[in-house]
């Protein structure tokens, strides 16, 4: 086990965020979490990247030792160390995750600093393979992200976030903003990487086709609440709950 | 007996459809079956008995209301229909294979590598696991200029031989195909006779629908009919 979530709750004054949700994520596994907006499920990546709080429960991670940390106990600095070390978030829009003032090359560069690489040589190197390994062309290294389109921006973005190997890596609606064309290479990319590295990683999205795509098992939320998980294939063509049933039949097949 | 491949009992499946006001309908009850290593059940029954969804329920594919449906893995029955997510996932790379009638198309990965994959999780190295997809695909004479294509523009009998080839390469000890012949000309399907009859050979045990009689006499051991449920409303 690398996460787990026991009976998480959250309330925003009425509004019930998340209500009794627990889950567990083991090392290699990819979970999406579905649900329409307002469904908690945002909310919850937040919690268990210790970013926000919750009212009850608590999130467990088993770090890189084997020893079991309680998230919510973390000081800042246990937690800023987790980031640059052992975690990745991946966020919706690239301008959040990137240093928008930064050289492309720089934004790769500084995780790997961050992480106690001092070579520069070494550094840059290394920033122009994970360049290549998200299709972006090492030339442009040098260019500010601002003149990337936003597909490039978001596989940057991925660049930056895996250069450091992450262990788990949470990510945040990934493809929400791009082209349809540009969805499916992204997708594809990350299925790629997120398969080479043994990632394990907790992906929440609205998107059902991506979920069947990159994940392993899936959790189906409404209301704060986890209304229904399991093996993806098993949840998207043999769905119980009533929700699970509308929001499997709301999409088009492809 | 060591020799069981799997043995159902007593499985039940229903499906209840919220959207259209709760409509609740069985399909499967009390349905039992056992399979033995190297043997090759065929299912028969009329369309829309429930054949493909006992074989979906065997896969772990659609979750089972009631029964047990208990397969050797790692050289023990286990039941899948109690397992969870993460030992269906361990069964179906190392144990359980299935062939279904559709592809799901991963846009840019090449036909070689759909079928190289399932290999390469089980652990072959990546140049053997090519090689073997590779003289497949062959064998199953997808011509060689579409190895390294994506398999999103292949007409459905090539689609249906690339299903069959990464179904075939693992060498699965169980095995489930789903109308395996159904877009097939009459030299593939020799080749897909002689797939079936190699792996039994191998000692698979092959749960078939075949709605192609003539293959299903020449591969099948058995048949095991599937009984619609009398209506219940």
């Amino acid at each position: 086990m690398i996460l787990r979530a026991g009976n998480l709750s959250l309330a925003f004054g009425a509004v019930r965020a998340l209500d009794g949700v627990s889950l567990d994520l083991w090392p290699g596994e990819v979970l999406a979490v579905v649900g329409e907006s307002g469904s908690g499920k945002s909310t919850l990546l937040r919690v268990l990247a210790g970013q926000m709080r919750p009212d009850a429960g608590r999130v467990l991670y088993a770090d890189a030792t084997g020893a079991e940390r309680e998230i919510g106990a973390l000081t800042e600095a246990e937690l800023r160390r987790l980031w640059r070390s052992e975690w990745g978030f991946v966020q919706q829009n690239p301008r959040d995750g990137l240093r928008m003032g930064v050289s492309a090359g720089g934004n790769v560069g500084e995780r790997l600093m961050a992480a106690g690489c001092r070579h520069y040589g070494t550094i840059r190197e290394e920033a122009a393979e994970w360049m290549r390994r998200v299709e972006l062309d090492p030339a442009r290294m040098d260019d500010s992200p601002r003149t990337f389109s936003g597909g490039m921006q978001q596989r940057l973005q991925i660049a930056r976030t895996l250069v450091t190997r992450p262990r788990l890596v949470f990510m945040d609606e990934p493809t929400g903003g791009l082209d349809v064309s540009v969805q499916a290479k992204l997708l594809d990319l990350i299925r790629g990487l997120v398969a080479d590295l043994g990632l394990a990683v907790v992906l929440v999205t609205h998107d059902i086709a991506a979920a069947r795509l990159l994940a392993h098992r899936i959790v189906v939320m409404r209301h704060g609440r986890v209304v229904e998980q399991g093996l993806t294939d098993r949840v998207l063509d043999d769905p119980r709950h009533e929700y699970t049933q509308l929001l499997v039949a709301s999409v088009l097949a492809a | 007996m060591n020799d069981i491949a799997l043995r159902v009992e007593g499985l039940a499946k229903g499906f209840t459809l919220h959207l259209q006001g709760g409509a609740s309908f069985p399909v499967l009850r009390d349905e039992a079956l056992e399979v033995r290593a190297g043997e090759c059940v065929a299912l028969a029954g009329p369309s829309g008995a429930g054949k493909s969804t006992l074989m979906r329920c065997l896969y772990g594919n659609y979750g089972s209301d009631d029964g047990r449906i208990r397969l050797r893995h790692r050289g023990a029955l286990l039941d899948l229909a109690a397992a969870d997510p993460r030992l269906v996932r361990e069964v179906r790379r190392e144990t359980l294979g299935y062939v279904s009638q559709f592809l799901r198309v991963i846009p840019r990965v090449s036909a070689r590598e759909v079928v190289a994959e399932p290999l390469a999780e089980r652990g072959t190295p990546r140049a053997e696991a090519l090689a073997r997809a590779e003289a497949l695909l062959t064998r199953l004479n997808l011509p060689r200029r579409l190895h390294d294509l994506p398999p999103a523009t292949f007409s459905g009998g090539e689609q249906q031989r690339l299903n069959l080839a990464r179904g075939f390469a693992p060498g699965y000890p169980l095995l489930l195909l789903d109308e395996p012949t159904a877009s097939l000309d009459a030299a593939n399907r020799e080749v897909v006779v002689a797939l079936i009859a190699e792996a039994k050979q191998a000692g698979a045990a092959i749960i078939g629908i075949f709605h192609d009689i003539e293959v299903r006499d020449r591969v099948a051991d058995r048949l095991h009919e599937v009984r619609p449920l009398p209506d219940a409303a």
